[in-house]
């Protein structure tokens, strides 16, 4: 599996960042980067990450 | 959405029995903060608008039954049993406790009719068709829904006024201070604020049904003002009703201990804006919080509290999530982590006051301490950055970051 954020949706609202800081980041413009590959134990803070998303952006890809 | 996230924390946390969901609403579990903001300002057909909220469910929660559209009038946390509205009685091993808050009303003379209310997806709909250009929208109250709903009637056309009451604009969560700045944003941005006094009665006009509605107000101070169309944001009520008769502490939602079970109960744990907790960030003072994130945090300590409650295996760690919410207001997007309000001062550390809309990041403190932070128009990496600063001597954002405002 792996992350996939639609950007058209994002609102870069960074609460990933704080549940998932090793798979999501907040650059100096306020704009989110993501690695798309993580591991077995990055898992949980990744949905985590999806749950506390204000807009629902974040998908795994291959669960939809 | 409490219900929903705990259900699958519970699956999460290794609970193979039946997890079942019992919601009086009607539509299946769904997102509230763009109730008040796009929700409001869409032209969706209902049905689309629900799909746009709906939350997205993980693949386990599949494993869950769902029986929506029923409420829960009753319960004997003893016996281990909850009552339907329709007489049907219900036992079981463990409860999460997951009714949320109904909005306040104002009980004060006058009609009932023309007065709205947003806590659901039905009553956002509903006001949604009553904010046409030019109608003249009067919202009570400022906390987070109130200017939310002035906002977006603003930018719908509406001819918005905000009556304040006792405090000012998000004065609760972001204090004095920072409320008058939001105040000023507002008023720039051109809704009529009446600041210092509260309603006093409804005035009535007759309805296009030979009825009455409220077609205005009257406040303390004798100023009397005509609205098309009322929005009260008051605050918030606990529905914590069907627990009653448990001898539970019911003072202000259900209070729970640090790993949110429920005080003078068995297997049964509260989540969201119902439960009362001793609060790390506030010195464990309890209260509830009723941010978005917080019914997803709690939903994963409960879930975990109350599996091993039942399997009888290890407590999670005390819950000690810091709290976080955001607003976003004219384009003006809120951010805040721990508790401001907790705050004896606060501290521009960026930007300026006076001018919101260019970004500003306020520091909240007590004894020398960050106690929470709060960030304005600023791009959202500022408040993950500011964020470790919490629980540090304010001493150590001075050299760096600390101007004047």
């Amino acid at each position: 599996m792996k992350i996939w954020v639609d950007r058209n949706i994002c609102d870069n609202h960074g609460q990933c960042a704080i549940a998932a800081p090793d798979n999501f980041t907040m650059d100096d413009d306020g704009v989110l980067q993501y690695k798309e590959d993580f591991s077995d134990d990055e898992l949980e803070y990744i949905e985590d990450a999806i749950d506390v998303c204000p807009v629902q952006a974040i998908f795994l890809k291959g669960e939809q | 959405m409490g219900g929903l996230r705990a259900a699958e924390q519970l699956r999460g946390a290794g609970w193979q029995g039946d997890i079942l969901l019992i919601g009086d609403e009607l539509h299946p579990p769904y997102n509230r903060p763009p109730l008040s903001k796009e929700v409001l300002a869409s032209k969706h057909q209902p049905e689309e608008a629900l799909s746009s909220v709906l939350l997205r469910q993980r693949a386990s929660a599949a494993s869950l039954t769902f029986r929506l559209g029923e409420a829960v009038v009753a319960s004997n946390l003893i016996d281990k049993t909850i009552t339907l509205a329709s007489g049907e009685k219900l036992t079981y091993a463990g409860l999460v406790i997951a009714t949320g808050i109904r909005p306040r009303r104002l009980h004060l003379p006058g009609p009932a009719s023309g007065r709205y209310a947003v806590r659901t997806l039905d009553d956002a709909l509903t006001l949604r068709q009553q904010l046409t250009p030019g109608t003249k929208v009067l919202v009570v109250g400022c906390g987070f829904v109130g200017c939310e709903v002035a906002a977006t009637a603003l930018s719908l056309g509406c001819d918005v006024h905000l009556v304040e009451g006792s405090n000012g604009p998000m004065h609760r969560a972001l204090g004095p201070t920072v409320s008058a700045a939001v105040r000023d944003w507002l008023l720039l941005r051109g809704v009529q604020m009446h600041t210092g006094s509260v309603i006093q009665e409804f005035r009535s006009a007759p309805d296009d049904d030979g009825g009455l509605r409220a077609a205005g107000v009257r406040l303390t101070d004798g100023t009397e003002m005509n609205a098309d169309v009322i929005v009260e944001a008051v605050g918030s009520i606990p529905n914590t009703e069907w627990l009653q008769v448990n001898d539970l502490d019911l003072t202000d939602g259900v209070n729970v201990d640090n790993h949110l079970r429920v005080r003078g109960a068995h297997a049964a744990v509260a989540v969201g804006d119902v439960a009362r907790y001793p609060d790390p960030w506030t010195g464990g003072l309890p209260r509830r919080v009723e941010h978005w994130q917080g019914a997803i945090d709690t939903a994963k300590t409960a879930a975990k509290s109350l599996v091993a409650e039942l399997t009888e295996a290890e407590l999670p760690a005390p819950y000690s999530a810091i709290p976080s919410f955001w607003s976003d207001v004219f384009g003006v997007r809120v951010q805040g982590v721990g508790a401001p309000h907790y705050g004896t001062e606060c501290r521009v550390i960026e930007g300026s006051l006076a001018a919101i809309e260019d970004g500003v990041a306020v520091a909240y403190v007590r004894e020398e301490t960050v106690v929470g932070l709060v960030t304005l128009g600023l791009p959202p990496g500022r408040i993950i950055q500011l964020r470790k600063h919490l629980r540090e001597p304010i001493a150590e954002l001075t050299p760096v970051q600390l101007t004047t405002s």
